[in-house]
């Protein structure tokens, strides 16, 4: 019963929170991902942080098993390893805290120093977003080899050894574990019962039940419930822990039937996106925008500045999948690996607009009411003279028409032809002109970014 | 009755003038479709159905650009042949280049006397004497042919362009002397433009003597035309002087044949079975100076619907063209684009797919899914779908917002659309539709 919950309310989050990177339904369940624990915590959500770790504390690490993708990913390895090897077994081994504490470590320092490649890596749920993102909307190079090398990884070492990645490598993991040691209800065994058949033992993908001493690692258990179905005398209990007795009677036999609910969830990332059809006709063949050299990065509306974005930044690329302009771009410097930035070349970043600040759940774009970009500058524009066919004496101002703040005018230069002029005071730096303007590969008007926004 | 004169030039029946080059007609055993009924002649020995030649199917080459899919076309000319379908209308621009070239290929698989070409001196970017005698000749060499049955001076508007094309660079001449050669059997020129044009084009008639005149008619142009010389008034001047029309456009660029439901409902009412397309060729075969209705098919099956109203023609009754005619007023309340999506504006040097543009609002306000604002039934979810199809039917950089306004393909509109500004129009629609402040 509490192994078919769990398997249920897990495949739920798996599911939607696929969805999410895939771009779908932000609006209805966007708050799975706000309830992921380290974006949480980046996002000084204390309502999500305190409730999570109360849940472990009460619980155990259900997080683990049912909220966190990665971790649900896992168990559907496991799941798939034992369907095709039904003798394989786990085995118990001792807790690693070395290398928990050692890896717990590292990351806090590379928080607190600002290594975000670090942070990013191993944060577990940015990890399942940019490997579902690889999926469903492939792009070759680094943004397709990291999430690549992370699925080899967490596949390979959950066939071979489990949750062995939650128990002694993931950083939420070692955090939720000092809670969950300590947890209210919790799977206990009845030695009076238990006749060591070790089914439970070697079933145990957290390697965290020792049938010698009869005891449970409280700290390394994710609460899946699947022993439950493989003891055959009832021995095993989800009861209090500091009550004096056990109970005698246990109910609901669960085993039998197992549905395999999430089978298939994985699948729907793949779907690929539809493919925009070409016209007949004669097109004159227009090459395709390149980004300009920008004195600095351009990161979204509500994000500050770009030291706050890339601090707070845990790259799983959730506002890449909801920007419907397709400006939020995977970014392949080492320095922001997996980040997001801003390009104009495929789409502009629109007025009426917000759904990056909606779906960041690390609080790295802030919540943008709509409107409100008006009211803020990420970057500003300038003109390249050189290219701007208006100067040829081309009937242009396509960027003056278009720009949403009025900081274009077009004015008559000393030829008399009619130019583009940039009010830096009133330029918010969307990138309407740098996107409409008819000048291809580079852009005759293009926008720097700003270091730090500034507020208009 | 002043058929003489036309059966004369049209050449009908003519033997012996067929090139000896000719690819004998033999390969084509089976008969691609029986036919039932004989196909409808206004003029004797042409076919009132002609096959216009600019929107035949285009699939990908082998180097990635578009091509005509000559399969589907010669697939098409043999059913369109085999019912009596003999009058084929093509110009040396259409499709990329590539109509004139199609349309050889495929008829040249039969004798020369049973197909009767109409091509086009369409000598628009460069008029000079020597470019139009090139053009000229290259489309006898395509057809390996020594006589054009049509020959036309393509899209003039007036008297002005008349000359600055033809008669200032000492080409009408020599296309006179061609005619008189035997070369070319009927010479006349296909017209868009104003009332004032077309009267001066008929005052030099009797110079030239006009042997047809293509004219742009259907029931909406018929009374209701937006800024060109209504059909109604050209038909009456070409009918007092005894000229054969040739219709173009008679589905106004198809849109004719997928009518706005209100409108649609009312010609189904009527015959449930007929399809849309159906009256609107009726209504031009029902007036006797018209020789040939061409229907630009796409296809096979846009010409199977074709061969059923001509292979038993029924011309309207005096209540059914006023009926029609009514119709054709209400559907200009519509306010649609007049785009007919003929690709002349085609390419935008700055890469605006335009007929994509004009052919996406059109169907929008036709099928209903156009989004009028928030108090619309049903607004949000209009609103959604409108601005997603948008983006699915035109690629990002060919939409609206790019056009830049730079006006270079307004002279090539033959229906006079002031594109930049539509463009604006739609962009700015578009525009407030994101933004929700419609």
């Amino acid at each position: 019963m509490l192994r078919t919950i769990r398997i249920i309310l897990a495949a739920l989050f798996l599911v939607g929170i696929t969805l999410l990177f895939v771009g779908i339904g932000l609006d209805w369940w966007g708050w799975m991902a706000k309830l992921q624990f380290l974006p949480a915590c980046l996002a000084l959500n204390a309502a999500v942080i305190a409730g999570v770790l109360v849940l472990s504390l009460v619980l155990g690490r259900i997080y683990c098993s049912v909220i966190c993708p990665l971790g649900v990913f896992q168990d559907l390895v496991i799941r798939i390893r034992r369907t095709v090897d039904r003798k394989h077994s786990f085995k118990w081994h001792r807790e690693w805290k070395w290398l928990r504490y050692a890896v717990l470590a590292v990351f806090l320092i590379a928080l607190i120093a600002g290594v975000q490649v670090i942070v990013a890596l191993l944060a577990p749920y940015s990890a399942y977003g940019r490997m579902v993102r690889a999926i469903a909307e492939p792009v070759w190079g680094v943004a397709l080899i990291v999430p690549a090398v992370t699925f080899v990884l967490i596949t390979v070492l959950a066939w071979v050894s489990g949750r062995e990645w939650c128990s002694s490598v993931c950083p939420v993991g070692t955090v939720l574990s000092l809670f969950s040691r300590f947890s209210l209800f919790r799977p206990v065994i009845d030695a009076d019962k238990c006749i060591s058949c070790r089914r439970c033992e070697k079933d145990c993908k957290a390697s965290c039940i020792d049938i010698d001493t009869k005891k449970i690692d409280y700290s390394r258990c994710v609460d899946c419930f699947d022993c439950f179905g493989d003891c055959k005398v009832d021995a095993l209990k989800y009861r209090f822990a500091y009550a004096k007795t056990s109970e005698a009677k246990s109910s609901g036999p669960d085993r039998g039937r197992r549905a395999f609910l999430a089978g298939s969830a994985l699948l729907v990332g793949a779907a690929a996106r539809a493919q925009v059809k070409k016209n007949d006709g004669g097109f004159a063949a227009i090459k395709d925008k390149v980004d300009p050299e920008r004195s600095e990065t351009l990161v979204p509306f509500g994000a500050g500045s770009v030291k706050d974005f890339y601090g707070s930044c845990t790259a799983c690329g959730l506002c890449v999948s909801a920007c419907p302009n397709h400006v939020l771009k995977v970014s392949t410097d080492p320095e922001h690996l997996m980040q997001p930035y801003m390009s104009y070349t495929d789409g502009y970043c629109r007025p009426e607009c917000n759904e990056c600040s909606k779906a960041c759940p690390t609080g790295a774009i802030e919540r943008l009411e709509r409107g409100q970009k008006a009211t803020i500058s990420i970057g500003i524009a300038r003109v390249d003279y050189d290219l701007c066919v208006a100067g040829r004496g081309v009937h242009c101002g396509n960027c003056a028409r278009h720009c949403p703040s009025g900081a274009i005018r077009m004015v008559e230069d000393a030829a008399g032809h009619r130019i583009p002029v940039v009010n830096e005071e009133q330029c918010i730096g969307c990138g309407a002109c740098e996107f409409l303007c008819p000048s291809r590969p580079l852009s005759a008007i293009t926008v720097n970014g700003l270091s730090v926004h500034q507020s208009r | 009755m002043d058929r003489r004169d036309f059966l004369k030039t049209a050449g009908l029946g003519v033997a012996g003038a067929a090139a000896a080059s000719l690819i004998p007609g033999g390969l084509h055993a089976e008969a691609p479709q029986a036919s039932t009924g004989t196909m409808a002649q206004n003029y004797p020995g042409v076919g009132l159905l002609g096959f216009g030649c600019m929107r035949w199917p285009m699939i990908k080459g082998p180097d990635g650009k578009d091509i005509i899919d000559q399969a589907k076309v010669d697939e098409m000319v043999d059913l369109a042949l085999a019912n009596g379908v003999n009058y084929y209308d093509t110009s040396p621009v259409y499709l990329q280049g590539q109509s004139e070239e199609a349309a050889a290929k495929a008829l040249n698989r039969y004798p020369r006397e049973q197909w009767q070409l109409a091509t086009k001196l369409s000598n628009f970017a460069d008029a000079s004497r020597a470019n139009s005698l090139k053009m000229y000749r290259r489309s006898l060499e395509l057809f390996q042919t020594d006589y054009i049955d049509y020959y036309l001076l393509h899209s003039i508007s007036g008297a002005a362009e008349f000359r600055r094309r033809f008669e200032d660079t000492g080409i009408m001449k020599d296309l006179l002397r061609e005619k008189a050669a035997g070369h070319i059997r009927a010479l006349g020129f296909s017209f868009h433009g104003t009332r004032e044009g077309f009267d001066e084009l008929m005052a030099l008639h009797d110079k030239y003597h006009w042997d047809f005149v293509q004219i742009q008619m259907n029931y909406v142009d018929w009374n209701h035309a937006v800024r060109d010389a209504n059909a109604s008034y050209m038909y009456d001047e070409l009918d007092k002087r005894e000229i054969p029309i040739t219709i173009m456009e008679p589905l106004r660029g198809g849109r004719l044949a997928d009518l706005p439901a209100p409108l649609a409902d009312q010609l189904k009412s009527r015959e449930p079975s007929r399809s849309l397309a159906s009256w609107a060729f009726r209504f031009c075969g029902s007036y006797p100076r018209v020789q040939c209705i061409l229907s630009g098919m796409s296809y096979i099956d846009h010409l199977r619907d074709n061969l059923e109203t001509f292979l038993d023609f029924k011309p309207l009754t005096e209540e059914e063209l006023a009926f029609l005619d009514k119709v054709g007023g209400d559907f200009e309340k519509y306010r649609m684009i007049p785009c007919t999506g003929c690709q002349y504006c085609m390419p935008c040097p700055w890469g605006i797919d335009i007929p994509g543009v004009f052919k996406f609002y059109n169907d929008a306000i036709g099928d209903g899914t156009y989004v009028s604002g928030p108090e619309q039934e049903g607004y949000a979810r209009m609103r959604r779908r409108y601005l997603a199809k948008y983006d699915k039917s035109i690629p990002a950089a060919r939409q609206a917002d790019h056009c830049i306004g730079c006006g270079v393909c307004v002279s090539h509109c033959p229906q006079r659309i002031r594109i930049p500004r539509e463009m604006r129009r739609i962009d700015s629609y578009i525009e407030s539709l994101k933004q929700e402040t419609l």
